[in-house]
């Protein structure tokens, strides 16, 4: 594979992924086994190819990265040891950072909901993480049935359950990069 | 006896609190000593490693530390947190020593060589725990066949966990066969059913459930038996049931034994509903 000039994203990509994208040579197994690539408009052997040939903005706006549900089933079958979903974690990253990240698909407000949670109390507080998420979607009466099933069987508590030393989760969090962009 | 540091994660104190009595009712049955990791903290899950790796490596390490410092080998009953934690646990014993010290520095800590990540069917296929189980007298239960699910996070990527064979894993059926129940040879033992999906892309969501419901039914299966809160929680809530039909309950592992070991279905968390229909009398409820 000839590395074409001008372009960072495949060695950014394998500094934050740790996978060698140049090794991949289209056999497309990672498409044919990935179970969310029906609704995805960019397949994963195809986000492969995109970063080899550095089409950062393709890829950083796509919907497909927030739409890989990271099963790792690519990783499992690559007779080339390539991960995907670990690509496709970078590309999320730099999407966020970027200010790129697709927002239609719920995922970057679902994950940045979850993350503060975590970050204010070291665990994550389920029914406060899917109300930041809602507020933030405007998404307020999806699954309210289920919610308040869940709530009566005792499955959603009110208060969070707190750390001791929250401090150090809340500087994990907040030190990645990007983590308060979306 | 053997005793172990325990991480039970977030979803076990609520939407999977279930999971989390049956564990406890389960072990204490089988003599198998938990120690709750104190202060332990979220794994960051799909969250966690899609902001960066780094904060996927820190939230991990962080509570394989703690189990390290107790000097006992750390196991997780949720799916999601032991695939998290042992993938931490793998940096701190063969990563790069950039990795390491970016842990030691977010964490604010040295690190060390880490006790071992186990998910909870591992320490029941434990030879001790393997053989008290199979020396005791197993009570019926109320279905004969059952689907075996274990889903993504048990088996991949397989050079990360190192559990059972990914495509084919057999871990889960095994116990269950200990049980008296048949297992189902169907084909998505191991499919996504994308949990971490559920919540903002509940109607990609459905395709998946259904998909792995239909093939499950299709293969004869009564129950579904999963070992992983959130693939339990997706798969019950997001199933879709025609007109006429039941729902297929989708239980966990630990309930299942439970109510194999003759503990109370209440105690498991198990709705008597499942227990009614086909049990025989005195089969259920009693030898606590």
């Amino acid at each position: 594979m000839i590395r074409l000039r001008g372009s960072s994203l495949p060695g950014e990509i394998e500094a934050l992924s740790g996978q060698r994208v140049f090794d991949c040579n289209q056999c497309a197994k990672c498409t044919a086994g990935c179970p969310m690539s029906f609704a995805m408009d960019i397949q994963p052997n195809q986000m492969i190819r995109l970063v080899q040939l550095g089409q950062a903005d393709r890829l950083l706006r796509s919907k497909a990265i927030w739409l890989c549900s990271s099963c790792e089933t690519c990783a499992a079958r690559c007779p080339m040891s390539v991960s995907v979903a670990e690509v496709v974690d970078a590309l999320r990253q730099l999407s966020r950072e970027r200010g790129m990240a697709d927002r239609s698909t719920g995922a970057p407000q679902f994950h940045q909901a979850f993350l503060d949670s975590v970050a204010r109390h070291g665990r994550a507080h389920e029914l406060e993480a899917i109300g930041v998420y809602k507020a933030k979607t405007r998404r307020f009466f999806d699954d309210i049935g289920l919610g308040i099933r869940m709530f009566r069987q005792g499955k959603l508590s009110l208060l969070p359950h707190r750390i001791q030393d929250r401090d150090v989760i809340r500087r994990i969090i907040r030190q990645s990069s990007g983590s308060s962009k979306t | 006896m053997p005793a172990y540091s325990y991480f039970p994660g977030c979803s076990l104190s609520g939407t999977s609190k279930e999971y989390g009595a049956s564990t406890v009712e389960v072990c204490r049955a089988l003599g198998i000593e938990l120690t709750e990791l104190e202060d332990w903290n979220c794994c960051g899950a799909t969250s966690g490693h899609s902001a960066s790796r780094e904060v996927a490596d820190a939230l991990g390490a962080r509570n394989v530390l703690l189990a390290t410092d107790m000097g006992l080998d750390l196991v997780a009953p949720c799916a999601a947190c032991y695939n998290r934690t042992k993938r931490a646990a793998n940096v701190l014993a063969e990563g790069d020593a950039a990795r390491k010290q970016r842990i030691a520095e977010l964490l604010g800590r040295p690190v060390r060589e880490p006790v071992r990540v186990l998910h909870l069917l591992e320490v029941f296929s434990h030879e001790e725990v393997a053989e008290r189980l199979g020396g005791r007298a197993m009570q019926p239960l109320p279905v004969s066949k059952v689907a075996a699910y274990y889903g993504c996070l048990l088996v991949r990527p397989p050079k990360e966990t190192g559990f059972d064979d990914p495509e084919n894993p057999q871990t889960m059926d095994r116990l269950l066969r200990l049980c008296g129940l048949e297992t189902c040879d169907w084909y998505f033992k191991n499919e996504c059913c994308g949990a971490s999906h559920s919540i903002p892309q509940s109607s990609v969501v459905l395709t998946l459930v259904d998909r792995i419901i239909r093939n499950a039914r299709a293969a004869g299966a009564e129950w579904i038996v999963t070992a992983c809160p959130l693939c339990q929680v997706n798969l019950d809530t997001r199933q879709q049931v025609a007109l006429g039909e039941e729902p297929l309950p989708v239980l966990y592992i630990t309930q299942v034994l439970g109510l194999a070991l003759g503990l109370s279905p209440k105690s498991l968390g198990v709705p008597e509903q499942l227990m009614i229909p086909r049990v025989p009398a005195g089969a259920a409820g009693g030898g606590r």
